[in-house]
């Protein structure tokens, strides 16, 4: 009879091994679940993971992993200082919703004016489009002390549907012919975050990306704030007692993932989406959550991690156009990652102990 | 507009059809909520409910075989959830979240080839004499025999928390787990056993839902009905009773927005499909301030038998 017998403190080797288990054992599954999809389970696997780097056309590929990657990484940078702390923003979906439209209405307020003032403009209504609405949960909690995971989330449905309101309604193209969709921001030099070096993928989301991967760094390991986060999680009472003010704490995480998922939305509506339309968001607000995780809640963890799961995104195209694999079980992919992620976590806090007799 | 072609029968009736889905979802995470488990992965398990309900409906022609896997589908993938949560020891919210996201693409891998399908007959029971009631008839007893079944459940469940030893041995666990294993009751069984319970009902919601109420399979057809079925529990303060206030106060908001699109009011349709989102934010909010509502004790956190 094997039991669990808690360790004194986790175990870091551990900690960096379980990401790396766990993205083996989901390429297992995985491989399983392409045979069971009568696909050829190496060809799949090495479609989705290999060529989209090293393949023939990964040319074309390797720019995408930065314009996927980036809003996946802003995001999960801003959920994992909440996620650090106990406080669980799910809505970030809604926020990323809210910062483009925001944004975007920035910029098709302006139009055709052209000034250099106007994406940076736009880029701080993104951040404070997303910064508003996830100071609804965020306020709410610390007011009354509603479930801030309810409340984010119900915000999400109610972003949708603003955004499909906006992109059949106030924001309608008026030279779109009745098309629903907002006029292209991507062709309104102003307003268009445009790649900085052309066919590289890098454009400005990758900067403010990398930008709030340092941030967060120096924030989590140098600065006060950082040590109030980090204090919280693993125990709310000596945060107390350590003087931390929760509710400001909840405040600043769930203001700081709204401003971030804003920005990522202010940055794909005016590059690569380019427009509000209704399927603008594509959930990057929920696959950041797993981001955020896989990645250990760590800044640089978040970085691979965004990056592994843009490739899933990228690769999981390919093997659908060459191989014919349904998208969905790339969702089931990602949502397997996380569910191996956790199950291996166990080795973090605890070790494996042979019982001589059953405990219960 | 044209507010009179709103009937008030059949909005009541089509009140109980839209409330059932979250009743039966909701009474089963009531019961791991006592249990001390809190599982996030309703919506998962919802849509999972519903997609294995729907093919195994069309396969057989049955909706009750369809009913029967789709409680199977939603027991099954809890399991997942248990076995981590129990044996495993991670995290039950983000395990239940990751639930949620692996059974959006579980269900959409499923139902690829159901999209557009149209499944089997669900016959309305006619109670005789009752059903011929004017006003009331038509409003409490032609319904589809899971209308009964989700109010039935809620008094089952009722009678076994508050009635029967195995549910007081239940509320036990969820109240303090380290008393509970003291005391010899197995709290991982018990867990168990709970969890399994609530995967059951929210799969059944789920089958109801691409069963009866939509009645078609499309990917995500669960639309934020786990996590309001999640939010209704929080509103009926874990009391059974509860549940089916907040489940008809939801379905009246959904129906009378449906009704209020068709009659044509001059709001925008995205407005108005916002209200079912909003009113469990407001209902959230308004639940805050009844301080006697307190939630298991156990609630959330994990049990690890050291001794």
């Amino acid at each position: 009879m094997i039991r669990l017998e808690k360790r004194q403190s986790p175990a870091r080797l551990w900690s960096v091994a379980a990401p790396l288990l766990a993205v083996a054992l989901t390429m297992v599954a995985g491989g399983v679940l392409f045979a069971l999809l009568g696909k050829d389970p190496l060809a799949t696997i090495r479609t989705i993971f290999w060529d989209p780097l090293f393949g023939d056309f990964a040319f074309y590929y390797r720019p995408q992993l930065f314009i996927k990657g980036a809003p996946l990484v802003l995001i999960a940078i801003g959920l994992s200082l909440g996620f650090r702390a106990g406080i669980w923003n799910i809505g970030a979906e809604g926020q990323y919703i809210m910062g483009a439209l925001a944004a975007a209405g920035v910029g098709l307020a302006l139009y055709p004016l052209e000034s250099a003032w106007i994406f940076p403009l736009m880029v701080l209504a993104g951040a404070i489009g997303g910064l508003l609405w996830a100071m609804i949960p965020a306020l709410l909690k610390v007011r009354l002390g509603t479930n801030e995971i309810l409340v984010s989330l119900m915000l999400v449905y109610v972003a949708e549907f603003t955004l499909a309101s906006m992109a059949l309604g106030l924001m309608k193209n008026p030279e779109g012919m009745g098309f629903p969709g907002s006029r292209n921001l991507s062709q309104y030099p102003s307003a268009a975050n445009l790649e900085i070096i052309a066919g590289s993928g890098m454009h400005w989301g990758v900067v403010a990306a990398l930008l709030a991967v340092v941030s967060a760094y120096v924030v989590l390991s140098r600065h006060m704030l950082g040590f109030s986060i980090r204090l919280s999680g693993q125990s709310p009472r000596a945060a107390a007692f350590a003087g931390v003010n929760a509710g400001a704490l909840v405040v600043i995480c769930m203001g700081l993932s709204g401003a971030l998922a804003g920005l990522a939305g202010m940055f794909e509506v005016a590059g690569p989406a380019g427009r509000v339309s209704i399927d603008f968001n594509v959930g990057y607000g929920f696959t950041a959550i797993i981001v955020a995780f896989l990645g250990r809640l760590h800044p640089l963890g978040i970085v691979l991690a965004g990056g592994l799961m843009a490739l899933t995104y990228i690769g999981g195209d390919i093997a659908q156009g060459s191989l014919g694999l349904p998208i969905a079980s790339i969702q089931l992919f990602q949502g397997g990652l996380l569910f191996s992620l956790l199950a291996v976590d166990v080795m973090v806090n605890y070790r494996l102990r042979w019982a001589k007799r059953r405990i219960i | 507009m044209d507010l009179s072609a709103i009937n008030p029968v059949l909005l009541l009736a089509s009140l109980m059809v839209a409330a059932t889905p979250i009743i039966l979802a909701a009474i089963g995470e009531l019961v791991v909520e006592r249990a001390g488990v809190l599982n996030l992965g309703v919506e998962g398990m919802m849509i999972t409910g519903a997609v294995c309900g729907f093919v195994a409906g069309v396969a057989s022609g049955s909706p009750l075989l369809g009913f029967v896997a789709a409680a199977l589908g939603g027991a099954a993938v809890s399991l997942l959830f248990g076995f981590l949560t129990q044996f495993l020891l991670s995290d039950q919210v983000p395990t239940g979240l990751a639930l949620t996201l692996f059974c959006l693409g579980l269900s959409a891998l499923i139902g690829q080839s159901y999209i557009g399908v149209k499944g089997p007959e669900v016959a309305d029971i006619h109670i005789p004499l009752l059903a011929d009631i004017p006003w009331l008839g038509p409003i409490l007893f032609q319904h589809d025999a899971m209308v009964y079944v989700g109010l039935a459940l809620v008094g089952a469940v009722w009678w076994f928390l508050h009635r029967s030893r195995a549910g007081l041995v239940l509320r036990a666990v969820g109240e303090n787990h380290d008393a509970a294993h003291a005391l010899g009751y197995h709290v991982v069984r018990v867990r168990l056993v709970a969890i399994m319970f609530g995967g059951a009902c929210a799969g059944l919601g789920g089958g109801y839902l691409s069963l009866v109420r939509v009645p078609q399979w499309t990917e995500g057809m669960t639309a934020g009905i786990g996590w309001i079925a999640l939010a209704i529990v929080v509103f009926a303060s874990w009391r059974p009773g509860r549940v089916v206030m907040g489940a008809y106060l939801f379905g009246g908001v959904t129906v009378l927005q449906l009704n209020l699109q068709a009659a044509g009011v001059p709001v925008r349709v995205e407005y108005l499909s916002m209200a079912p989102y909003l009113a469990t934010i407001l209902v959230l909010v308004l639940l805050s301030r009844n301080r006697s509502a307190r939630a298991p004790g156990a609630l959330g956190r994990v049990f690890h038998a050291s001794r």
